[in-house]
């Protein structure tokens, strides 16, 4: 078991490599990691999860919406039932709100009939449509105009940090080697392929292109030029948590001629949440925000939410995802070079991460990796950072246990000494103070650290200096 | 270990200078058991972290906030306050009695008189919807102050500061001390207050911030169109505050729109019959010496309360209008006995205030100075003996 973050790479080569350790790299990983194999798990950056899977909208799908008959169709479905008995089993906070496609033109309203049919080819049969009064009553803080909904009952918000986590730290612990800034430079394709990395040679004898935006280049340097990755910014505000009280449901757009629109929809970490932009770039990096993109995104809620706009904004971010320009995920096998590319995986590959992740071994098997022997892994039970479920500062036995989970450092999420203390021990602690917000919630609050950023950043600065 | 349930007479939730001053006269006076809980490790507020001069009223310049804050401590213990520090009020259990977390574990207690005085914050960069990317080296004053005076922790090589008031001036200055070049401060009012050898940028916002990792620039962008990128590794938004209200809305105590603070009487009562409600709590940033008054004269009426004076019900609202944004009190079921407190967006030469009820003009005074939007007027009580407490709202308005 172990997290590398610096220096050389161990030598010998390994049976897979996936690079990428964002949520679909770290959920391959983990169910690699139930083989009797020698696995590496790659990324650029030096955390998990710190690209595309940060910023995703946190929603666990049903599937309802997908291109009927679609690989992402199939794997949605599968992943969406995996991912939430996986997350109740190991604790990941998932909140089954369920979802209103709110029509506001009659032009939505039309769509309804036939998104609600599309639902039953996705094999999603509790899609049903609702009055304007019912939605009315269902969200009474919606602004003025709705003529209806489709309501979506299966679908759930969740953690994305923790689930990356989740993933990642369970395939540690099974043995996996997590290397991180690690950025791979070119790939001499051969057996075993060898791997120029930031950190030197690694040579592995199968590979996995988990690597999101860049997965499109890394396919290059295996000599394949099936797809290109155009970043598509999705820029994204996030409301105090005081207004969580505006919303019980995620509210989806119907989607129209220009894309899937804007949502608004509660966090687990008790939050609101209004987003995301869609533009198309050519910067793989522009995870800025803009101010035509946060005025869009005012505009959109006002309508859709009118009170929300009065509320304190906690975070404003801007994600990336991977469009490929097809409508499906672009996975494809390479048997003959032991290498499977996992592209074009959007907003969705959070929920269907753990169908992914199953259905890419079914692909490196046919590359001739031996899959026999798997064992069920140690079930984790990451700390909680869901709103709606218990957290340290109000658990008497546990403060009783150990005080330091009395001690409030970050005031505005209510983080403990004692989260952040565990949070610097785990399996995969945290490089930076992102990191470790993404941990444990701390400085993710209204204050943005006015009151705790300085004692967090000595937390961490202290774990960091040895 | 289940939940303690306590009683008290007067809990206080802030040890800053309003609950501290608060605590300290109505324990003093016999208000019985006065506790005041301090969510920080220490008691005394962010006077504590403002390592400069005057403090205190009148403001004495050699006076600074650590010490100002220890005075303010050991008055409060002198008067025979329970002060408890590192205990958080994480919500109401009843209309009079908080949930506490502590290393201690969980208590519920009740009091017979809540007083908030949970003070203000600065609003960070993100509320503000300054956009473009995410690095490290963005601070509040409040962060800057912390991490340079209790953390002793490095603040970068070249700052720009957002804001030209008085406590921009006091972040430049920590900074400057901690070897950190202030390499501009900017405000998109006309006028600001700058330190000698900072360039001040008026009419200017910041439109973006730039770098990954950490901060290279910031994008600004003057009034006329002028635009430009200052390079630097650290920017401090300042100013812009908002109270502290968690804990006042989660107790569903009614807000004033304009402060952002609970709604409060001349008396500092809230809506909800027992809550007090004192200091920057009410209203942002004030000097600690008038959160500190505030407290001071809200002890009578905490008093009164303890011996069963009636909860009055609520009086004519003060309206402020644009661009004035707020006033304390909000509401007149007596007249006011204090000066109130007025702010205003934009910066006001020589207002002269106009106060109306129903059509009927009540008060109206010419200010001599240029108030700047980071100052307060100070009303003169004595006209809002004219209110009609049956009658409309209070208008107030500046021409």
């Amino acid at each position: 078991m172990s997290v590398t973050t610096r220096g050389a790479l161990p030598g010998g080569a390994y049976d897979v490599t996936v690079i990428g350790a964002g949520v679909v790299g770290s959920a391959i990983a983990r169910e690699l990691a139930r083989l009797p194999l020698r696995i590496a798990l790659l990324d650029a950056s030096d955390d998990v999860g710190d690209g595309t899977s940060k910023a995703n909208t946190a929603i666990l799908h049903t599937g309802f919406d997908a291109v009927p008959g679609s690989l992402e169709s199939r794997l949605v479905r599968d992943g969406s039932r995996r991912l939430a008995a996986y997350a109740a089993e190991n604790g990941i906070p998932v909140e089954p709100l369920g979802a209103l496609l709110v029509a506001w033109d009659g032009e939505q309203h039309a769509a309804l009939p036939s998104l609600a049919a599309k639902a039953g080819r996705n094999g999603y049969h509790d899609a049903r449509i609702v009055t304007a009064e019912e939605v009315r009553s269902r969200e009474p803080h919606l602004g003025p105009g709705v003529l209806g909904a489709l309501d979506v009952p299966g679908e759930s918000v969740i953690c994305p940090w923790t689930t990356t986590l989740a993933y990642a730290t369970q395939a540690v612990r099974a043995g996996v080697d997590l290397h991180l800034n690690c950025r791979v430079d070119a790939v001499t394709s051969g057996d075993p392929h060898l791997l120029a990395t930031g950190r030197g040679p690694l040579r592995t004898r199968h590979l996995v292109n988990a690597a999101g935006l860049y997965a499109d280049e890394i396919d290059r340097l295996l000599g394949h030029d099936d797809f290109t990755v155009t970043p598509r910014r999705g820029q994204l505000v996030v409301f105090d948590a005081l207004a969580r009280d505006l919303v019980r449901h995620i509210l989806l757009p119907v989607p129209g001629a220009l894309g899937k629109g804007v949502l608004v929809a509660p966090t687990v970490h008790g939050k609101v949440m209004l987003g995301p932009t869609a533009e198309d770039l050519d910067d793989k990096t522009a995870t800025g925000s803009t101010a035509e993109g946060l005025a869009l995104l005012r505009e959109k809620g006002r309508r859709i939410l009118p009170a929300l706009l009065d509320e304190e904004v906690t975070a404003v971010y801007a994600g990336l995802r991977a469009a490929t320009g097809s409508e499906d995920y672009a996975i494809r096998a390479h048997p003959a070079q032991r290498y499977v590319t996992v592209g074009g995986i959007r907003s969705t590959g959070l929920t269907a991460s753990m169908a992914i992740a199953a259905h890419v071994v079914d692909l490196l098997a046919e590359g001739g990796l031996p899959t026999s022997g798997a064992e069920d892994l140690e079930p984790l039970r990451m700390p909680n950072l869901g709103e709606a479920f218990p957290r340290p500062y109000r658990d008497a036995e546990l403060i009783a246990s150990d005080p330091e989970y009395g001690r409030i450092v970050c005031h505005c999420e209510r983080v403990t000494r004692g989260e952040i203390r565990d949070a610097l021990a785990s399996t995969v602690p945290p490089g930076s103070l992102d990191g470790l917000r993404r941990r444990t919630r701390a400085r993710a609050g209204r204050c943005q650290g006015f009151h705790c950023g300085a004692e967090v950043r000595a937390l961490l600065e202290s774990k960091a200096r040895p | 270990m289940n939940t303690t349930d306590r009683r008290v007479d007067v809990l206080v939730i802030g040890a800053g200078p309003a609950g501290l001053a608060l605590a300290a006269r109505a324990a003093r006076a016999g208000a019985g058991r006065v506790e005041v809980l301090e969510r920080d490790q220490q008691p005394g507020g962010v006077p504590r972290h403002c390592h400069h001069g005057g403090f205190g009223s009148p403001p004495r310049p050699w006076l600074h906030g650590p010490e100002y804050a220890r005075r303010a401590v050991t008055a409060a213990l002198d008067a025979g306050v329970a002060l408890r520090t590192g205990v958080t009020a994480t919500g109401w259990a009843g209309p009079l009695t908080l949930e506490t977390t502590s290393p201690a574990g969980l208590e519920r207690i009740t009091a017979r008189a809540v007083v908030l005085a949970t003070g203000a914050r600065e609003r960070p960069r993100s509320a503000r919807l300054v956009p473009g990317t995410r690095p490290a080296g963005v601070l509040t004053t409040g962060e800057l102050q912390r991490s340079l005076h209790a953390y002793a922790q490095p603040a970068g090589r070249r700052a720009v500061l957002v804001g030209a008031e008085p406590v921009s001036r006091h972040a430049a200055r920590a900074l400057r001390r901690a070897g950190t070049q202030a390499v501009a401060m900017l405000t998109e009012h006309p006028r600001g207050t700058a330190l000698p050898g900072v360039p001040l940028l008026t009419r200017t916002t910041v439109t973006a911030l730039h770098g990954r990792g950490r901060l290279t620039g910031v994008a600004v962008r003057h009034q006329d169109g002028r635009a430009g990128v200052i390079a630097c590794d650290t920017v401090v938004f300042t100013g812009d505050w908002i109270p502290d209200h968690e804990l006042a809305r989660r107790g569903g105590i009614t807000l004033d729109p304009g402060t952002r603070g609970p709604c409060v009487d001349p008396a500092f009562r809230t809506t909800t019959p027992g809550v007090f409600a004192i200091g920057n709590a009410l209203h942002g940033a004030e000097p600690a010496a008038t959160a500190a008054a505030e407290g001071t004269a809200a002890a009578p009426a905490v008093l009164a309360h303890l011996t069963g004076t009636p909860w009055p019900t609520p009086g004519p609202r003060l309206l402020p209008e644009s661009p004035l944004t707020w006033i304390t009190p909000n509401h007149l079921p007596t007249p006011a006995t204090r000066p109130l407190l007025l702010r205003a967006t934009t910066p006001l030469p020589t207002p002269l205030l106009q106060a109306h009820q129903d059509g009927r003009p009540l008060w109206h005074h010419r200010f001599p100075t240029h108030v700047p939007p980071s100052r307060s007027l100070h009303l003169p009580p004595g006209w809002t003996r004219r209110i009609d407490g049956e009658g409309g709202p209070v208008i107030l308005s500046v021409s």
